[in-house]
This record gives C-alpha cells, structure tokens and sequence, in this order.
C-alpha cells in the first residue's frame, strides 16, 4: 500500500516524500489503523476479563477456586518463553531498522531475518500451547474439563478467541515482514526502503505490545 | 505510458454516452473521482432496494390482520430494510460525495491512497452483495438490524441469514474503516498550500470527524460480530445466556458502534449544509469555528451515550442518569449547529435553488427528529415510548428527513460539477414539495400511533385499537415518496441527456472544487491553489469583499485560477497520476469469495460436500489476495512517490 502524495508534484519538481501535517502519509494511515486496532483488541480483552471474573466468582461461591480455577491449564513457563521470544524480535526489529536507516543492507538482512523466525517461533509455540490445551480438556466450548469435573465457564471460548486473533495478527505481521525483506533484497537502492521498514516496525511493535497486555492480564494477574 | 495517458482525458457527458462505455477505465480505475460516482450510483441502487422493502411492508401494516407478508418474510424485511439504508444507502452515499469533494476542496489531486480507495468501493460492493445473495440461498436476515441476542443464535435463526448479514457486514466494515483511514490521511496531509486546518470547508471537516468516529467505532462492532459468528458457528456462547454468554455484552458492544453510528450517518450531512446554506444565502458561514467543533464534540459524545438504546433492559437508575444526562448533552452542540445554520440565512440574499429548498427542510425535520430525541433520552419518558412506533418515527425523522434530505440538496448542489449538466430545477422544486410532504404523512402519524402504543416490529395488528387509520395515511405516504424518487430518476437521467451544460461555477459558490472544469479532468488542479482565507473562491470573485472575516483570512489574496491557456493544459499531460490497476478489485473479490465460504464453513446443510465446497471458497478466496497483493505492490511500484519518476 504505497501512498501517493501529488500535492505540488509539479511545482516542486519532484513528488514530496511528506504531506501537509510533516508526516509520510503511510505512517500516519499506519498510526491511525493502530488506533483502530486498539479497539479491536480491547473489546477481545474486555470479553474475556468479564467471563473469567464471572467463573471466578461462581467458583468462589461453590468453595472450588482454588481446585478448578482455569488459570490452571495456562502454562506459564511456556508463554514467559513465548513473550521473551516476541519481546527480543521487537529488539531485533529496532537493530533491522536502524540498519535500512544506516543503509547497511547486510546487517539490515541479519536482524530482519532474526525478526522473521523469531515471530514464526512464536506462531509455532502458540500453535503448540493450543493444541496441548486442547489435550488437557479446554476447548472452545462453553465448559471445560478439569481432573475429571466439568466446570460451565466461557474462559474457554474467549481464551481461544482473544489470544487466536492476536496469532493471527503475528501471523501478518510476519507475512509482511518476509514481504519486506524479499523488497529490499531485490530493490536494496529504493530510497523508500527505510519507510518500509519503520511501518512494519510499527505494527510489529504494537502486536508486540497487545501480547504484553494480554500477557499481563491474563496470564500473570 | 500509455494508461496515464489515456486516464487525462476527462469524460464528458457527450462523449459518455456515444460509443461503447469505457469498462476498463471505470472496473480499474484508482481516480477518486470515478470511485465518488460508483459509491454514488451503488449507493442509490441500493436505496430503491430498501425502498421496495419499505413499501412491501407498509402494504402489509396497510390494513390489520393482512396477510400480504408472512411473519417471516416481513422479519426479512425489516432486518433488511434497516440494514441496507444504513450500511449501504446512507453511509456509501455520504462516502461517495466526499470521495468526490474532499480532494477538490483541499486542492489534491487525489485521496492519499488511491488504490485502498478503490478496494473499499469493491469491498462495500461485495459486501452489499453477499447480503443481498442471502434471499437467494434460503432466507435473508431476519434478526433485526440490531440483531438483539440471543435471537441471532442457531437455534431462534436457523437459516444462514444471519452469517450472511455478520460476513457481509465484516466485508463493508473493512471497507469503512479502509475508507476513513484514507480520509484521515488525505484531509491532514494532502491539503493545499494555505489550506490549513482551520480554513478547511465545514464538509471537510465533517468528514475528518466522521473518519474518527469510524475507525473507533467499527472494531466493537466487527468483535462483537466475529463472537456471534463463533458462537452460531464453532461452539462459543459469548450471547447466549442458556449456556453461561451474556444477552446484555452483544447490546454493549453493538450499541458502543450502533449509536456513534448515527453521527457518522448524519455528520457529513450537516457538513454538506454547512456549505450549501452560505452559497445560497450569499453570506459566509455563520460561526465557522462553532459549526466546526461542534462537529467534534458531538463526534466524543457520540461515544459516551451508547446505553440510551438500553433504557429498556434495566441497567439500573446510576447508569441510566448517566447516560440520560450523556445523551441530553449532545443536545447543546447540535443546537449550536441548528443556530448557526439559521443565522446564517438571518438577513441573507436568499436564493431559493432546489438544493437550498432541501437544505432548509432538513433543517426543519431534523428539528423535529431531534426534540423527539431529546423525550427519548428521558429513561422514564424511553420506558413508556422504547420499542413502539414512536421510536420509528424519531429515528425517521433524523435519518430521512435529516441524512437523506440533506443528500438530495448535496445531489442538487454537485450533481452539476459531477456531470457537467444542471438537473432541471423546476422538476426538482416539484420533486422537494412532494417528497417534503409525503415523508410528513408517512413519518408524522407514527408519533400518534406510537404514543398509543403500537409496537414496533410487528408483521399485523387487530382491528380496532385505533390505529387503522393512521397506518392507512402512512402507506398511502410511501406511494408518494416513492413517485417522488421516480420523478429524481427522471430529472437525473433526462438532465444527464439535455440538462443545461454547467460552467465551472454555476452556483457562484466559494470553495475551490468550482474553480474546476464541470466535471473536472483526472489530475483536477492543473495548478495546485494557494489558500488564504477560508473561501478563496469568493476572494478571487469578490476582492473588495475579502478578508471580512478576520479569523480565516490572511492579507494576501488566495490564488486559484479557473481558466487556463490551450498550451497550459497542453501541459497537464506531464502530470504524473496512478496507473490504472485491478488488484484491489481481485482482493475484494477474494476477500468476498473467502467470507461466501466461511458462512457456510461449519453448516450441516449437505453435509460433507456443503464444508468442501466452502473450504475450496476460502482457499480461492486467500490465493486470490494473494495474488492481489502482489500485483498491488507491483502497481504501486510503478507510481512511488519516493521514486520520482516521470515517464
């Protein structure tokens, strides 16, 4: 999605790399979507919060929390791995970018690969933190089976909901970012590299930082 | 270059309509312009659909006990009667115009995206589609366009109406967001030199407004339809209450959309009057920067006053006195507008066109649409009225008589510039005082018949309640108001053949889009204007006039210019635009494709072949934007403005 600023092209002589507020119009649209998906992912979030205080509840009238919270089926090992994981690929992520700014094309291709499998490892992960939580006896479904007991809680439904979408927005992102390093590989002259290379930044950070909310509030608190 | 040269000759209404019509220019076609016109055509295409489904049900509501419509097929209808004039009437119409007018009156020479401009437009019209298709493949939507839970869920919406409704509304909720990004971008970035915030049109405005309102607006509403999905499809109960969701969480998340919603319906409305009211009345705008942030403030309140829909539901009385109190709120800035607009025509040169005839009655109904609001926002005065006809009326009242009054003097007033031809004034005052009084007598008896409690909703009624007359008087309306859109259709088409031709400013009006040819070629400005004052037009026009208003103008004239040498637009085919391309087509295309197979993703209607054939949907659906992506990058490779090429 390339923007085609044609403000004063003629004028000028040759097209303005920024728009009348002094910002590349990509990031801007980039910053505005963010805002966008912000919403998004705290109606998820929200979903979620409610069901589980609501199971929580239920369970701490009926004497079981501290037998069938269903917080047990949440491996914290794995996802401290998995957030670690997300979290060095927005590091590598900042070292790809200054590297297309410094126009040293071979370390831009280190960090930027080193992002790519670092964001695929994380799909991987959750793909397998799903399947296992699928083994253990919660699925998308309404209830959820703990050490033989069936406990009626949604925490399954908006569990795999909220942390599916934001997989599947890892999952663009890392799309995208192969996307950019086959651009650059076969364009590394562009002047516009640098801009292509901060806009995925962008997103991937904010992908990086919903999985640290997520993280936050579901896994730890 | 070949396809740049082709996209500078600008189509004039005579060489339109001889020869065969120009397909591919139009299917791939990145010229906001062009784009302005399909949102605009489609839009009303769908307008007589709801309309049609208006009139279907009040013959039924006509006489009581009728039995023209069953109970289902008019639960059909309403659902898609609602839907279709929000989600694909008035929204697409509004987005249409603006798609038109906003670059013009910024001085751009095209929205800041191009070709995400031409996906939303593909993407609404799939979307539309896709809905539509569903009274094809065993029964619309009939959930309401609401679609209250838990009667979305399987078991009370059996057929797939529903998750044709949920997908083809996910597909024109992308595009509305895709949309309003474009517009953020291009209304705070690809403003002409001097064109700076505060010198922007009111229209301009409005629609900066109404793009935030979208973009934060939309993804509750595309979460809250994703969980209804899931749950009529892969095992969730988000909604359903029997097994632990939350009837009162889809009414939350709907009405935090639903109800910002309105004001993105109603908002570039009130913009496009806020230009129209001043050319017609001679006089500039009365209270620019009152009409402007009024516009935002209604835009943040418009987000705190969503439980007003849910007076109904008990939500007890803090909440309800919060969001009572919220809601009457919004009264101030909207009479803020109300006033200015009056003051505005207060001692002016009023001319009385068709467009200024619309906008002063929108200005009428909208009052009375908006009093019967402000009795809504009571939760006493809501616990009596909520869920009867008198909620029709008030909602018709802003949304007819406000929105699409509102868009019929927008049509009158730049359906010459769209064109190049006048439509036929006298044809169009006729036109008003019909649909002014027919939209009374259909709308104005629901306020009596609701007061006496006639619900809404309802497929018939007995005898003898006291409603057969009034219900009488409404549909003999509908036949009226819709003999007044046949006589629209004939003025537009009779107009686009042997209308009077337009010059560049047939209206004497003071924005820059009439400094253009009628309609305006491809590239728009051959040179881009510089902006001093809020209405340059009128400065150019009338220097001993200008600078009269010491907040928009600066000392230095603006400069535009409306006539130019042979050889000067000799030289616009330097001018470098986007190359035509179909890739945002083939996306939407795959993206509509995919959204076809997940509605029947996970149904037991064939059984196994039914779920091949819509994984095979999905898979060709994904290929397909697979393949349009590439080909986006590709094309938008061709016309970088980093590369700055001139081929």
């Amino acid at each position: 999605m390339s923007a085609t600023s044609h403000a004063h092209h003629d004028e000028a002589g040759q097209a303005p790399l920024v728009g009348s507020l002094g910002v590349d119009s990509r990031k801007l649209g980039l910053w505005a979507f963010i805002g966008s998906e912000t919403l998004f992912f705290t109606a998820l979030i929200t979903t979620h919060l409610i069901f589980y205080a609501r199971t929580k509840a239920e369970l701490t009238a009926s004497g079981m929390l501290a037998h069938l919270d269903p917080k047990h089926f949440l491996g914290i090992n794995l996802t401290s791995v998995l957030a670690a994981i997300l979290l060095a690929s927005s590091l590598t992520m900042v070292l790809a970018l200054a590297a297309s700014k410094a126009k040293e094309w071979q370390k831009f291709r280190f960090w930027l690969l080193a992002t790519i499998i670092l964001g695929s490892s994380f799909v991987l992960g959750q793909a397998y933190e799903f399947s296992h939580l699928y083994a253990e006896g919660l699925k998308l479904a309404p209830q959820f089976v703990y050490e033989g007991e069936t406990v009626k809680s949604l925490f399954g439904v908006t569990f795999f909901t909220m942390t599916g979408f934001h997989g599947l927005h890892v999952t663009l992102g890392v799309i995208w970012l192969i996307a950019v390093y086959f651009k650059v590989r076969k364009f590394p002259a562009s002047p516009e590299n640098p801009m292509d290379v901060e806009l995925v930044g962008l997103y991937w950070h904010f992908v990086d930082l919903v999985w640290v909310g997520i993280f936050t509030l579901i896994y730890l608190i | 270059m070949a396809i740049a040269e082709h996209k500078l000759t600008s189509v004039s209404p005579a060489t339109a309509s001889s020869g065969s019509f120009p397909w591919r220019t139009w299917l791939a076609t990145v010229d906001h312009k062009k784009i302005g016109i399909i949102y605009i055509v489609s839009a009303f295409v769908f307008f007589m659909l709801g309309g049609i489904e208006a009139m279907l049900m009040r013959v039924q509501l006509g006489a009581p006990n009728n039995t023209f419509l069953s109970a289902d097929v008019y639960n059909q209808l309403f659902t898609m009667h609602a839907t279709t004039m929000i989600f694909l009437m008035v929204m697409p119409m509004n987005v249409g115009i603006g798609n038109y007018v906003v670059p013009l009156m910024i001085g751009a020479r095209d929205m800041a995206f191009p070709r995400l401009n031409a996906m939303s437009i593909w993407l609404f019209l799939g979307g539309g589609l896709l809905l539509y298709m569903s009274f094809l493949t065993g029964g619309a939507p009939n959930g309401g366009w609401f679609a209250y839970a838990p009667l979305t869920q399987v078991q009370y919406s059996p057929t797939s109406g529903m998750d044709y409704w949920i997908l083809g509304l996910g597909l024109t909720g992308i595009a509305s967001i895709a949309g309003a990004l474009n517009f953020i971008v291009t209304v705070l970035n690809m403003r002409a030199p001097g064109m700076s915030i505060n010198r922007m049109p009111l229209f301009v405005w409005m629609n900066l407004v109404v793009s935030f309102i979208i973009i934060f607006a939309f993804p509750t509403f595309t979460v809250g339809s994703i969980e209804l999905l899931f749950d009529r499809q892969f095992g969730g109960a988000f909604f359903n209450p029997a097994q632990g969701g939350d009837a009162m969480l889809w009414q939350h998340l709907f009405w935090f959309f639903g109800h910002p919603e309105v004001y993105i319906l109603i908002l570039p409305v009130m913009g496009m009057i806020s230009e129209i009211l001043p050319v017609f009345s001679r006089k500039p705008i009365f209270g620019y920067s009152f009409v402007a942030f009024s516009g935002v403030g209604i835009g943040f309140l418009g987000f705190i006053v969503w439980a007003h829909h849910m007076f109904g539901v008990g939500m007890g009385p803090m909440a309800n006195a919060f969001f009572a109190a919220a809601s009457m709120v919004i009264a101030i800035p909207t009479g803020v507008k109300i006033f200015n607009w009056i003051a505005t025509m207060w001692a002016g040169d009023v001319r009385l066109t068709t467009a200024m005839l619309y906008a002063i009655g929108f200005i009428s109904m909208f009052i009375i649409g908006g009093i019967s609001g402000i009795t809504l926002a009571s939760p006493p005065i809501d616990l009596q009225q909520t869920d009867s006809y008198y909620v029709v009326a008030h909602l018709h009242y802003v949304l007819f008589g406000g929105s699409i009054l509102g868009l019929f003097a927008g049509a009158y007033y730049w359906f010459p510039k769209m064109t190049g031809r006048m439509l036929n004034e006298r044809i169009g005052k006729i036109q008003f005082w019909i649909m002014l009084i027919s939209f009374n007598v259909t709308f104005f008896p629901m306020h009596i018949v609701g007061t006496e409690g006639m619900p809404r909703r309802i497929y018939t009624y007995e005898a003898g309640m006291g409603w057969d007359l009034w219900n009488f008087i409404e549909t003999v309306g509908t036949f009226f108001l819709a003999f007044s859109i046949l006589i629209f259709i004939y003025n537009v088409l009779s107009s686009l053949r042997n209308g009077e031709v337009a010059s560049n400013d047939p209206w004497d009006a003071a924005t820059l889009e009439w400094t253009m040819p009628s309609p305006p070629p491809s590239y728009n400005f051959l040179h881009i204007p510089i902006v001093n004052s809020r209405r340059p037009l009128w400065d150019a026009k009338y220097p001993h006039a200008a600078g009269d208003d010491h907040h928009g103008a600066s000392s230095a004239p603006s400069q535009v210019r409306y006539e130019y040498t042979d050889e000067e637009t000799a030289g616009a085919k330097d001018i470098h635009m986007p190359s035509l391309t179909f890739s945002p087509m083939i996306l939407s295309g795959g993206l509509t494709i995919a959204a076809l197979g997940f509605v029947y993703i996970n149904k037991d209607i064939l059984g196994l072949p039914t779920r091949v054939a819509a994984l095979g949907f999905i898979l060709i659906g994904i290929v397909m934007v697979a393949i349009a992506i590439r080909g986006w990058i590709v094309d938008s490779r061709k016309d970088s403005p980093y590369l700055g090429q001139h081929h």
